[in-house]
């Protein structure tokens, strides 16, 4: 029997392009002859600024250099290359960002292709008729969505399923480029489009996405191979250092999910309950019995951003142990003497305060908060709806806390110490996630496709 | 006498789930404290709300996840990620209360 038709070989070279991976994991790989490379380029981990602002949380170099060793690989060896969440955030900007890396590639590297470009961005008023008829459903902790929220979302963008990545595949797509995706999907597609079974592939991409970090030790910046095989799959590390095992394999599949056996994505759900891990030899693990349950309706995960403004801050130490010793009056006094200058100039904004040392990580959720360090390190966060604003407000905070006077202050020539000149930093726009909601579809005409020849001239050979 | 969870534990983690959840793993070295830690209940979404200084309500679940002898807690972010005020993005240090349970 033809390899092929047994087993379909998936090789992920890193958990996020741009993390990079070692030349010999990848040229291990591709001995073994896969039928396709993927990559998941994104995340919402970075947090909402990268979805609003259409950049890419990743470095543009890094990107390059790993997506290279992708595309001449896999175009050489005549085998697809697919690209999850191109850019980060998958919205039309990021992916226009990530198409002129591969394009420059492809010239730099004399490649010829078809690339198939899938969009994942949803217009307004596609979710404003969602909306209307009540099917936009929050999930937990999120607020339902209203009219203002959703007219106030910038880059909203739709998580797709396998169905776009197949079809790109079937119009003879051989590089595909997704806006964002599931995960999973990037890994699933080709391998549910050559017939294996949708929720073995599906898990399958559920532990490939995130490339070795899934073995031990762990690692971002691995590459490995999944072997799909009609009732089972097997993971295995293409770098000797690491290998998979049954605790690793599994552990993994409670990462970032809060219902480990219960995985929904678009059209339907992974089922786990009934998986089971195997170790087998040479650091490899097989996995059985992982399920796919499509559901009624179709839906996909909606993901939006809306800007709140803009943010400066500063960064400043304090090491007096009197000041330490009354650090919350101090804020509260300041925050107080800042608040009534802003409003007597009617500046809209707000000022919060991250005290390392005290309670910088987990905020008022700290239970040590009471027992501060010998030393406090602040940074003045100033949002406002203008940068104008923003950086007033973070300046009039930081020069008033500094000369701020206490009840006991015994050193009284500045109350922070600066690590840099300038003391200030803009940080630009400020977004916050105003839409994370599953919408019904009917059919998977929001995820438009575009194709393209990439190194060919038109009607002539490459 | 009273044992630290540490132990037992042999990953102790935090990390969003999605941006407006925090999901807790506790993974056992052993699978016999995993059961034992099932049968009595030793981690209730009273105790971890009183351990993070939250509403009860904001315990969305706790899962027991025989394939590698772990149990996960998903609460609501108090904070949805890169909102004002948050002070970590991805969740990742949210873990420290956890290692002072007793039991």
């Amino acid at each position: 029997m033809d390899s092929r038709a047994s087993e379909f070989r998936v090789l992920s070279p890193t958990a996020i392009l741009g993390y990079g991976f070692p030349a010999r994991s990848f040229l291990k790989g591709m001995r073994r002859r896969p039928h396709l490379i993927g990559v998941d380029a994104g995340s919402t981990d970075p947090g909402p600024y990268y979805l609003g602002a259409g950049t890419s949380f990743t470095n543009r170099a890094a990107v390059k250099r790993d997506l290279r060793f992708m595309l001449v690989h896999g175009v050489r060896s005549g085998i697809p290359v697919v690209i999850g969440s191109a850019g980060g955030a998958g919205a039309r900007p990021h992916v226009a960002w990530c198409r002129e890396i591969v394009e420059e590639i492809a010239a730099e590297e004399r490649l010829a292709f078809t690339l198939g470009i899938v969009y994942a961005d949803v217009p307004r008023r596609v979710v404003a008729a969602a909306l209307k008829r009540r099917a936009v459903t929050p999930l937990p902790f999120v607020p339902p969505l209203t009219a203002k929220a959703l007219a106030a979302s910038v880059n909203i963008v739709a998580q797709m399923g396998v169905e776009p990545i197949c079809a790109a595949l079937d119009a003879g797509c051989q590089v595909v480029l997704c806006g964002r995706c599931y995960d999973p999907a990037v890994f699933a597609a080709p391998a549910i489009r050559a017939g294996f079974d949708r929720g073995l592939a599906l898990h399958m991409g559920k532990i490939l996405e995130c490339a070795a970090i899934a073995a031990t030790p762990g690692s971002g910046a691995d590459c490995v191979l999944g072997v799909l095989r009609r009732d089972s799959f097997v993971l295995e590390s293409l770098n000797p250092r690491r290998r998979f095992t049954r605790a690793s394999t599994a552990a993994h599949t409670l990462y970032e999910k809060s219902d480990p056996y219960h995985l929904p994505g678009p059209g339907g759900m992974l089922n786990l309950e009934g998986c089971t891990f195997t170790e087998l030899s040479r650091g490899r693990v097989e996995v059985r019995g992982s399920r796919f349950e499509p559901s009624p309706a179709y839906r996909v995960k909606l993901e939006g951003v809306r800007k709140i403004g803009y943010r400066t801050i500063s960064i400043a130490g304090v090491r007096d142990p009197v000041m330490i010793g009354a650090i919350d009056a101090v804020l509260e006094g300041v925050r107080a003497q800042v608040g009534a200058i802003l409003s007597a100039d009617k500046i809209a904004g707000r000022v919060d305060f991250h005290v390392y040392g005290r309670d910088g990580v987990m905020g008022a959720r700290e239970p040590l908060r009471r027992a501060p360090a010998h030393e406090l390190g602040i940074v003045i966060d100033a949002v406002a709806p203008t940068a104008a604003d923003s950086e007033a407000i973070c300046s009039l905070t930081r020069s008033t806390l500094l000369h701020y006077g206490y009840p006991g202050r015994i050193a009284t020539a500045g109350n922070l110490a600066f690590p840099f000149s300038p003391s200030d930093a803009k940080m630009g726009a400020a977004f916050e996630f105003s839409m994370y909601h599953l919408m019904p579809v009917r059919d998977q005409r929001i995820f438009r496709r575009e194709v393209r020849e990439v190194g060919r001239r038109r009607g002539g050979r490459p | 006498m009273k044992r630290s969870i540490l132990s037992v534990a042999r990953v102790i983690r935090s990390k969003n789930s999605g941006p407006f959840e925090l999901t807790l793993d506790i993974l056992f070295k052993r699978r016999r404290d995993f059961e034992r830690f099932r049968r009595r209940k030793i981690i209730t979404p009273r105790r971890i709300a009183a351990l993070y200084g939250v509403a009860e309500a904001d315990v969305l679940g706790i899962v027991y996840f025989d394939p590698c002898d772990a149990i996960k807690i998903t609460l609501r972010r108090w904070i949805p990620s890169g909102s004002p005020g948050d002070s970590d993005i991805y969740g990742a240090q949210q873990h420290a209360p956890l290692l002072g349970l007793t039991f």
